[in-house]
């Protein structure tokens, strides 16, 4: 894309933005409707602009809760990938386990955490790690295990041992899945710590994560600001979407055919 | 008459081969092939060509009989022997340098001695340009190119080669094939080379196996002996069409028993 057709795709964008914000403003004139149940666009904008300390704050923590998260089923993900590429037979095994994480509602086994690790920020990071977990792990599995034979065959002629199959040639196949696993995982993640706050939500009273925010907020019928945090916990979706894309291309834009350039097609 | 000593580059004697309880993919295969051959395996699909190239290298045992390369068992010989295959088997995230560097780091060849090998060989096979390039970056007829080299590097006694120029294009293959036999003018490897084209299979080689398929064995062999180096030119000559057609002739009766 040249300047000229992002700067267009960009003005096409912001006039969307413009548009909804309309659309949302006449609703507030025809309907009537009050401000506690629906703010004006106005009310928002100043509560982002009088409150934006405690925003970055909760922006922070949720971030760094999210984060953590994801950074840990990366890690464990692709350990238990790799264990999991030792055997078809460990993989008949285990595999089942893993739909269980995908499956089992996080906002049962919520309360549980919360009475095992406590409140606060350390729980929170376990339930974003634990529900972001499975994609890492069935991803980078696939690539692993889905090398061409005569891939393997060329390992086996040249003499190469299993460390030297495992590093030089299953592992780096398996970096576009593993990409594909994290870019999953980063949205969940998120939307786990959000979810996570709403239970295991703060050690102190009135200072906390997104989720927490928004609950604190919404028994206070500061909509204004509840608002203001859905926007906070958009844009942060939107950051941690970015951040894998970006990684994503660094890291394969040279040889991978799918790799595509960190932007909004 | 003088006594035989040379041990044979590859012998089977009496190689069978079918998968668990199927029906038989090779039957009592006899084939002795002498250092410096460039032997070529043509026959119909199913007639396991690309099999006896496994069996050899190792890569697969057989149900029955014995494979000796240079009087070794295929996994004792494997050091003196490289394999192409069909696709070029380039790992994409490496760069052409690298991936013509491969064997020899996998073998545990020193770093200096790996990077000399390593340019000697892209200038053999005319890359020095694109060493730094990935191989999508590449066309079919490069990356075989890629291939080629790599094989090379390990200073094999013993090239198999699985219809390595099957997928590119005439024109592409035809160089190949010529580039093929200039370096084998240098280096003198001994050969097994599996095609689907008879042409192919004249121009290049000392000798021609032809099998036949269900189960799959030898049906007969065609010696093609020409003078050494060949060129291009050799393509239009009448000795060639007569070949080319006693092959063929060769191929039909193969297929039709």
């Amino acid at each position: 894309m040249n300047i000229r057709q992002t700067l267009i795709a960009g003005a096409n964008s912001l006039s969307v933005f413009a548009a909804l914000v309309a659309l949302w403003q006449l609703v507030l004139w025809i309907f009537r409707v009050p401000a506690y149940m629906l703010p004006s666009p106005w009310a928002v904008a100043r509560a982002v602009d009088a409150r934006l300390p405690s925003l970055a704050i909760a922006f922070a923590i949720t971030g760094e809760e999210a984060l953590g998260g994801l950074l840990a089923s990366i890690a464990a993900g692709v350990g238990i990938a790799l264990i999991f590429a030792q055997s078809r037979w460990i993989r008949r095994m285990l595999y089942p386990y893993t739909l269980l994480l995908q499956t089992v509602p996080i906002v049962a086994i919520a309360p549980l955490i919360l009475m095992w690790v406590g409140s606060g920020t350390a729980s929170v990071t376990l339930i974003a790690f634990i529900i972001s977990l499975a994609p890492v792990i069935a991803n980078t599995t696939q690539g692993l295990v889905s090398v061409e034979e005569n891939m393997v065959h060329l390992f086996l002629m040249h003499n190469a041992s299993s460390m030297q199959l495992l590093f030089k040639l299953r592992l780096p196949h398996a970096v576009p899945s593993l990409f594909v696993g994290i870019r999953i995982a980063s949205g969940i993640a998120v939307i786990g710590a959000i979810t996570g706050e709403l239970y295991a939500g703060s050690s102190r009273v009135g200072e906390g994560g997104l989720g927490y925010s928004i609950l604190y907020a919404s028994s206070q019928l500061q909509t204004d600001y509840l608002f203001a945090l859905v926007l906070a916990a958009t844009v942060l979706g939107f950051s941690f979407f970015f951040l894998v894309m970006f990684f994503e291309w660094y890291f394969l834009h040279r040889w991978h055919e799918s790799a595509r350039k960190p932007e909004v097609e | 008459m003088t006594l035989e000593v040379t041990v044979p580059e590859v012998q089977l004697s009496g190689v069978s081969k079918h998968y668990r309880d199927g029906p038989a993919v090779l039957h009592n295969i006899d084939l002795t092939i002498a250092k410096g051959e460039f032997v070529s395996l043509i026959g119909p699909s199913g007639c396991g060509k690309s099999t006896v190239l496994k069996l050899i290298s190792g890569l697969t045992s057989p149900s029955s009989g014995t494979i000796l390369v240079d009087g070794m068992t295929p996994k004792n010989a494997r050091e003196t022997i490289s394999y192409i295959f069909q696709d070029a088997t380039l790992l994409p995230w490496r760069t052409v340098r690298r991936n013509v560097a491969l064997g020899m780091e996998l073998e545990g060849t020193s770093g200096d001695r790996r990077e000399a090998k390593t340019s000697e060989l892209l200038e053999l096979v005319g890359l020095r340009e694109v060493s730094g390039a990935f191989p999508r970056e590449l066309s079919g007829g490069m990356k075989m190119r890629v291939s080629i080299a790599r094989a090379l590097t390990t200073n094999p006694r013993l090239l198999l080669m699985d219809e390595p120029f099957g997928a590119l294009d005439e024109m592409s293959r035809d160089r190949l094939n010529e580039e093929l036999l200039r370096i084998r003018a240098e280096q003198k490897w001994t050969a097994v080379f599996v095609t689907h084209s008879v042409a192919e299979a004249v121009f290049l080689s000392t000798r021609i196996v032809i099998l036949a398929a269900k189960p799959g064995r030898v049906q007969t062999m065609i010696s093609v002996d020409w003078p050494q180096p060949r060129t291009a030119s050799l393509r239009s000559m009448p000795l060639f069409e007569e070949l080319t057609s006693d092959v063929s002739r060769a191929l039909r009766e193969a297929r039709s028993e």
